[in-house]
Parts: structure tokens; C-alpha cells; sequence
């Protein structure tokens, strides 16, 4: 089913239990080898709480929790982030969001990442949605 | 390296001179944008968007990651950004923290197709006073280039170099604000380095503490505007007795009228109590109280 895409729409909430699994394997398929990713000795030592995420994989999930919501044929346009507190492992990652504006098939969406320690990242996403478009490519 | 630390007017000076070398072009990515990163990446993600390798196309979000150095890589190098951050080192300022991370995707990138980074550094800010510590704001953008030289994706990042406090890690604070709804634009602004102050949206009346209606208008809409952080004391108690929990008495505590024009209470710090006067010059101070939580106090503006 097509998403509804009017001004104030909330986009399905994304939680996420920050598991060391998870923290380190985004980290590594974002190719950060970056030891505060995996190593928690070393993030400890350097006066981290733990590992914690890096910023390719904030940024990555701040697009899937988008591209959840709107669907194969949206198109990614632009990510803003600003980044706030860090989303250690064995925290909870939750995403809500909803749309700021819809026009002509451009929506942008308003979006934060919340994390016990308050927000990991808020910003907006800005993205084509073709199917209020008329049906035109193939 | 032995370099001697460099004065802020130095550290400008410098971040000049590398913003005016202009775009500075990297190594191109070691591989093409290829599936097997693709499935790996939206696998870690958890992304099961099933476009990218149906239509033969990368996650936008994947830009920077096609340049990323491999493990023990000397990272940026030849970057005009690497001399900046190793002078704000220097500096003290040995800490950091990414603030923002603004990309722009004008296309998908495809699958075969190499892509080649080139970094400007654009801005240096600072010194400025943050939650964090004293430190600068340094900004650059990275765009990254396809074969025919068209852009595919760009990037703004700025990280905060700061000088870490000295007081290292803290026990607890007992004591914690009431952080709610009406309240937590100006905890959130405190952790930033900014003194919050809530504002009417309707005739802009400011107004604190925070409260959910404009005294002056009745409006509910509200905003907030970022104070300068300066004021005079208005007046204060010292407390003596009985014991706070997490504080040593004596411990001063004024009402400071800021120069937008309402009074806020706070406690008033760097000041001998028998040194306290009303209507003395004061500016705000973001004091970590520990792990989780930062207090906006009062020094005296000279000090």
C-alpha cells in the first residue's frame, strides 16, 4: 500500500536494541575500523561509557528508517543530521518522525533518534516520493 | 612533531590559508561501487529496501563509505583538514566531537563505477564555550565525483575540538533538574553551550522560568531564543546551613537579570562571597556536573 504523505504524518517508529553485535558490525560495513566502534576496552579507557555508534551508521539508519516508511520508489534527496549524545551498546535506539512538508511529490521529513541519554540525532530527510507522480518511468 | 601551540589568531590565520587552497582531491576508492559492500552494508543496517541491487544502484547514505581508509591507513591524508585538527590538538584542544553531518545525493551512485573524494576546508569558529569545554568549531565538505567528473553526493561535517575539563570522571551529582515537556529546550540548549530562554511566539515576549502561557498575550504557541549569556546580579543569598548534598557550603545562589531582560536563578561561581555586589557584571558558565548533566552558572564577567 502506498504511504500517506500529508503535512504532520508520522512515520511507524523505529526501535533498536544497540546490541555490541549491532554496533560493530555497521561499523565495519561502513569500513570505520575506528577502535571506539569496537573495542571496549580502549573506548573505556578513552572515558566512553562503551562502544558506541559511528556517525556512517547514524547516517545510514536514518535513511532506512525512512525508506521503511516511504516505500522502494522514494528517492533520497538530502540528510541533515545534527548529532547529540552517543547511542552506547546495550542502549536503545528508537527513531520517530513525521512529515514537515509535501509538495509535488518533494517530503521532507522531520526525524530523531533517541537514546537513554537523550537525543542521538535529529534532522530532516528530503526525498522524491514518485508515486504521487504520474506513473512514467519504467 | 614539536610544533609550539599556536594563539587562536594563529589557528585562524591557518584555517585561512587552507580554506583558500580550495577543493583538494583524494585517492579515488579502492573498489567500485559493488554489490557484495552493498548487501554487507544493508544487511548490518537491517535495511531490506530491495532497490539498490534490483535497479544496480548504492544507498545514497553509502557515500563516504567507498573512500573510507582500511584499517591502519593513515586517514585524510593530504587533506587541508588534517593540519587544522592536528594544530587544534596542540591547541589543548585534544577532544572531539562530530556536531553535524549534512549530505546532498544529486544522483544514485551505480554499481562499477569508481568514486573520487575532494575536500574543502571552509570554516574555522572559536574559541567558544560549550558544555563540553572551550574549543572551535571546524567545518569542511567533502564531495565525492564520478568518472565523467559530475558530483554524486555531497557532504558538510563539523566537529567541536575542545579542551577536556581537568576534573575528569565525576561520581554522581545527586541532585537533578526537572527536566519535562515545557523544560527540556533549555536542558537540551545547557548541554549544547547555549542559555535558552522561552519566548512567546505570538508577540515574542520572553519569559522565565518556562511556563506553557504567555503572561503578556496568553498565547500557548511558544519559541525560544539563545541568550547572550550576559547580565548583572540582581541578588543572591549565601547559603550556609543546612548541608547540600554534592555542594560545599559556603555557596553563593543570585537571581541575574540578563541583558534580554528576565531575571534567572543560578548558582554564582570564581567569586570570593565576601566579593559579591549586586548589580555586578556577570556572564553565564557551563559547569559538568557529572557524566550526564551540565549547570549554567554565573562568573563574574572580568574573571
Amino acid at each position: 500500500m502506498p504511504v500517506r504523505i500529508e503535512a504532520d504524518a508520522e512515520l511507524p517508529e523505529l526501535a533498536l536494541d544497540l546490541t555490541p553485535t549491532l554496533v560493530v558490525s555497521t561499523a565495519l560495513a561502513t569500513r570505520d575500523f575506528t577502535p571506539v566502534h569496537h573495542d571496549p576496552a580502549l573506548a573505556r579507557a578513552q572515558g566512553s561509557a562503551d562502544i558506541f555508534l559511528n556517525i556512517l551508521t547514524t547516517m545510514g539508519l536514518v535513511e532506512r528508517f525512512v525508506t521503511d516508511w516511504a516505500g522502494p520508489r522514494a528517492v533520497i534527496e538530502r540528510i541533515d543530521v545534527r548529532l547529540g549524545v552517543p547511542a552506547y551498546a546495550g542502549d536503545r535506539l528508537s527513531f520517530s518522525g513525521a512529515v514537515a512538508s509535501s509538495e509535488d511529490g518533494r517530503v521532507t521529513v522531520r526525524v530523531r533518534g533517541r537514546v537513554s541519554l537523550g537525543d542521538h540525532a535529529t534532522g530532516t530527510v528530503t526525498l522524491r516520493v514518485p508515486d504521487d507522480l504520474p506513473e512514467e518511468d519504467g | 612533531m614539536t610544533d609550539p601551540e599556536m594563539t587562536a589568531e594563529e589557528l585562524h590565520e591557518l584555517a585561512r590559508g587552507q580554506a583558500d587552497l580550495g577543493e583538494v582531491r583524494g585517492a579515488p576508492a579502492p573498489d567500485p561501487v559493488n554489490a557484495p559492500m552493498i548487501r554487507h552494508w544493508q544487511q548490518a543496517m537491517g535495511d531490506t529496501n530491495p532497490v539498490y541491487l534490483a535497479t544496480g544502484v548504492a544507498p545514497p547514505a553509502m557515500a563516504q563509505v567507498w573512500t573510507m581508509p582500511g584499517p591502519g591507513e593513515r586517514p585524510d591524508d593530504g587533506s587541508p583538514v588534517t593540519d587544522v585538527l592536528a594544530a587544534l590538538d596542540r591547541h589543548g584542544c585534544t577532544g572531539v566531537v562530530a556536531t553535524n553531518c549534512e549530505q546532498t545525493y544529486h544522483r544514485y551512485a551505480r554499481l562499477g563505477e569508481r568514486l573520487t573524494p575532494a575536500t574543502r576546508f571552509t570554516d574555522l569558529a572559536g574559541p567558544k564555550r560549550t558544555a563540553l569545554g572551550v574549543g572551535f568549531f571546524a567545518t569542511w565538505t567533502v564531495t565525492w565525483y564520478a568518472e565523467d567528473g559530475a558530483p554524486v553526493a555531497e557532504m558538510l561535517f563539523r566537529v567541536l575540538k575542545f579542551r577536556p575539563s581537568e576534573t575528569g570522571p565525576t561520581t554522581p551529582y545527586p541532585l537533578r533538574p526537572a527536566v519535562n515537556q515545557d523544560t527540556r529546550f533549555f536542558w537540551d540548549g545547557v548541554e549544547q553551550g547555549e542559555l535558552r530562554i522561552q519566548a512567546c511566539a505570538d508577540c515574542g515576549a520572553l519569559r522565565h522560568p518556562p511556563g506553557p502561557m504567555c503572561p503578556v498575550c496568553r498565547s500557548v504557541a511558544r519559541t525560544h531564543t539563545v541568550a547572550t549569556g550576559r547580565g548583572v546580579l540582581y541578588s543572591y543569598v549565601v547559603h550556609h546551613h543546612p548541608p547540600v548534598p554534592g555542594r560545599e557550603t559556603p555557596f553563593a545562589v543570585g537571581v541575574v537579570e540578563l541583558q534580554e531582560g528576565v531575571r534567572i536563578v543560578g548558582n554564582v561561581v570564581d567569586c570570593p562571597i565576601d566579593k559579591l555586589e549586586v548589580g555586578m557584571p556577570l556572564r553565564v558558565t557551563f559547569r559538568r556536573m557529572d557524566d550526564r548533566l551540565v549547570l549554567p552558572m554565573w562568573t563574574p564577567e572580568e574573571a
